[in-house]
């Protein structure tokens, strides 16, 4: 006791507040507190299970419905009439291909420039608060609306369902998922690079490309990415603007094949050739999501 | 040169560098508010100004104010003359743009672009549209900055995998790597533990060779390490507002030890922050 103000008996002796005697510091597994967090972890733990079984379980469902029918006939041939055996969906591949890629080149651009509005050049304008609302609302919108608007300003004045009239209903839907998934990656770009660019001597065009754009690339692609995921599985807007096509595509102006679409059709049918392709469709479809993600993640990795 | 009179009656400087910048701010207004007013600030040639005072004072603000920084507040409105070789920064036909080419600057917290090493130093150059040979350049730029021995072998990593003293010497190379006249630094240092302070320090008065340095500070102490000369700006808050002004300027050991002013004799010896 070389030290005796550090001793227990003195600091208590000292510490009005300090109970008496010394409290125990083991651990006490069966106290009320200790149950209620272990109760709660449990819960949290298993409510994280059940989230994903519903991811799972489709997934597993596609491989073993869809898997077996998979074969180089299937991604290539034309979907076989009524009473057919054998035939596939290569049209409707390139049908979403073709759509999603249309919907691509026209979401992808007007919905950076927007962002580049929102997130840099005017945030607290009038105009961008709308913007924000609209686009926000419009990620709600119900994607059948798309199609039902698609249809009356472009398949009537053009008086033809086709791939076109298809893509730009995606855009529509892709829209407001790239505005704000670029806005919010560009404003995450901190203000002191931005103010570095400045003071480097850049003009506003220069910090915007050279600085805000590059640094937010890796999230704006996550966000088209997610777009392009959502557009792809959507079925609705097609209905009333590519509706469906027995043939590969020859033109941008008539009808057009499309994975959503056949497995709509072909799942309601009471044929088993049928019923097996919509399941071999799916299991396409989610794989073409998935590659489409992988690559987004590969090439967006956060370089620096 | 645009030699200011009062400034010359003043100091017991030894002999005097040219003016490179001479600020006679008048008024300085953020909106309706007045933040700073009547303060002239000429900056020598190849040396250190230090802008000191508490905080409040308008120091960032007037160095901000020198290579048109401020111009990206939009209810910023400068009144005065900034003349930078005889030319007035603040005249209708300048370009800031083209102003902050000349006139680089360090910031408080270090902010290196998310790119690698290389390219945030080789920035400035490529935006200048350098021609000649880069590498050298950057080379060049990262030694005057004294961290090519730490940098060269990781040339591409991430500007924003170094340490923050590392980050901040980075920033000076980028900032030096276009050979600006002038270099405004503000708080360089405040962000940084010791250490890395005093290397910047040190590097600071190796860049005066070359370079000519206006240097806010909140630390006194590093006023009178590097700086030649010293501004002490202080708070006016006789008009029911908090305004800047530029109490007195002078030599740094003048501004220390026997200042004309009481109020800067009262903030030297640390009787008010």
């Amino acid at each position: 006791m070389s030290v005796p103000e550090l001793t227990v008996e003195s600091n208590i002796r000292n510490l009005e507040a300090v109970p008496r005697s010394l409290p125990s510091l083991h651990r006490a597994p069966l106290e009320m507190r200790a149950l209620k967090s272990g109760f709660l972890s449990v819960l949290t733990w298993i409510a994280a299970l059940l989230a994903s079984v519903p991811l799972f379980s489709v997934i597993y469902e596609l491989v073993v419905a869809g898997g077996s029918r998979l074969s180089w006939e299937t991604l290539t041939a034309l979907p076989p009439s009524a009473f057919d055996l054998g035939g596939g969906f290569g049209n409707a591949i390139v049908g979403t291909l073709v759509m999603v890629g249309i919907a691509t080149l026209i979401s992808v651009p007007i919905g950076i420039l927007a962002a580049v509005y929102l997130a840099i050049l005017d945030p607290d304008s009038k105009l961008a608060h709308t913007v924000r609302f609209l686009a926000k609302v419009l990620t709600g919108f119900p994607s059948i609306l798309a199609g039902v608007f698609v249809y009356a300003v472009m398949v009537v004045t053009m008086k033809t369902y086709s791939a076109l009239a298809g893509g730009v209903a995606l855009a529509v839907l892709m829209l407001p998922t790239v505005v704000l998934a670029a806005e919010q990656a560009m404003a995450m770009v901190p203000k002191k690079m931005k103010d570095a660019a400045f003071g480097m001597g850049c003009t506003r065009t220069q910090v915007i490309l050279k600085v805000v754009l590059p640094t937010g690339a890796s999230g704006i692609l996550t966000g088209v990415m997610l777009a392009i995921a959502g557009a792809a599985g959507n079925s609705a807007p097609l209905l009333f603007t590519a509706l469906f096509s027995d043939y590969y595509l020859r033109s941008l102006t008539e009808p057009t094949a499309s994975l959503a679409i056949l497995i709509f059709n072909f799942s309601g049918m009471p044929y088993e050739n049928q019923i097996q392709l919509a399941w071999a469709a799916s299991l396409v479809l989610v794989l073409i999501v998935l590659v489409f993600n992988i690559l987004a993640r590969i090439i967006g990795r956060q370089k620096y | 040169m645009n030699a200011n009179p009062e400034m010359m009656a003043a100091g017991t400087a030894p002999a005097r560098n040219g003016i490179v910048m001479d600020c006679q701010l008048e008024k300085v207004f953020y909106g309706d508010f007045l933040a700073v007013r009547d303060s002239k600030v000429p900056i020598e040639k190849n040396k250190i100004t230090g802008f000191i005072g508490p905080s409040g004072c308008g120091k960032s603000t007037v160095l901000r104010s020198l290579n048109r920084m401020n111009d990206l507040i939009p209810i910023f409105r400068f009144q005065g003359k900034v003349s930078y070789h005889g030319q007035d920064i603040y005249d209708k036909k300048v370009d800031p743009v083209v102003v902050r080419r000349y006139i680089g600057m360090v910031f408080q917290q270090p902010n290196p672009f998310a790119m690698s090493i290389y390219d945030n130093v080789a920035f400035g150059l490529r935006l200048n549209g350098f021609k000649g040979n880069l590498d050298e350049r950057v080379e060049k730029a990262l030694q005057g900055a004294a961290c090519w021995n730490e940098v060269k072998d990781k040339l591409k990593n991430s500007g924003l995998s170094l340490s923050g003293g590392q980050q901040q010497r980075l920033c000076i190379a980028r900032a030096i790597a276009t050979e600006p006249d002038v270099l405004l630094m503000d708080e360089p240092c405040s962000a940084l533990d010791p250490i890395a302070t005093r290397r910047v320090e040190e590097l600071m008065i190796e860049l005066k060779d070359k370079y000519t340095i206006a240097l806010v500070t909140h630390n006194m102490q590093q006023a009178m390490r590097v700086a030649d000369t010293t501004a002490f700006f202080g708070v006016d808050i006789s008009q029911g507002s908090r305004t800047g002004y530029l109490v007195e300027m002078g030599p740094t050991k003048k501004i220390f030890e026997e200042p004309e002013q009481e109020l800067t004799r009262q903030y030297v010896r640390g009787e008010f922050s």
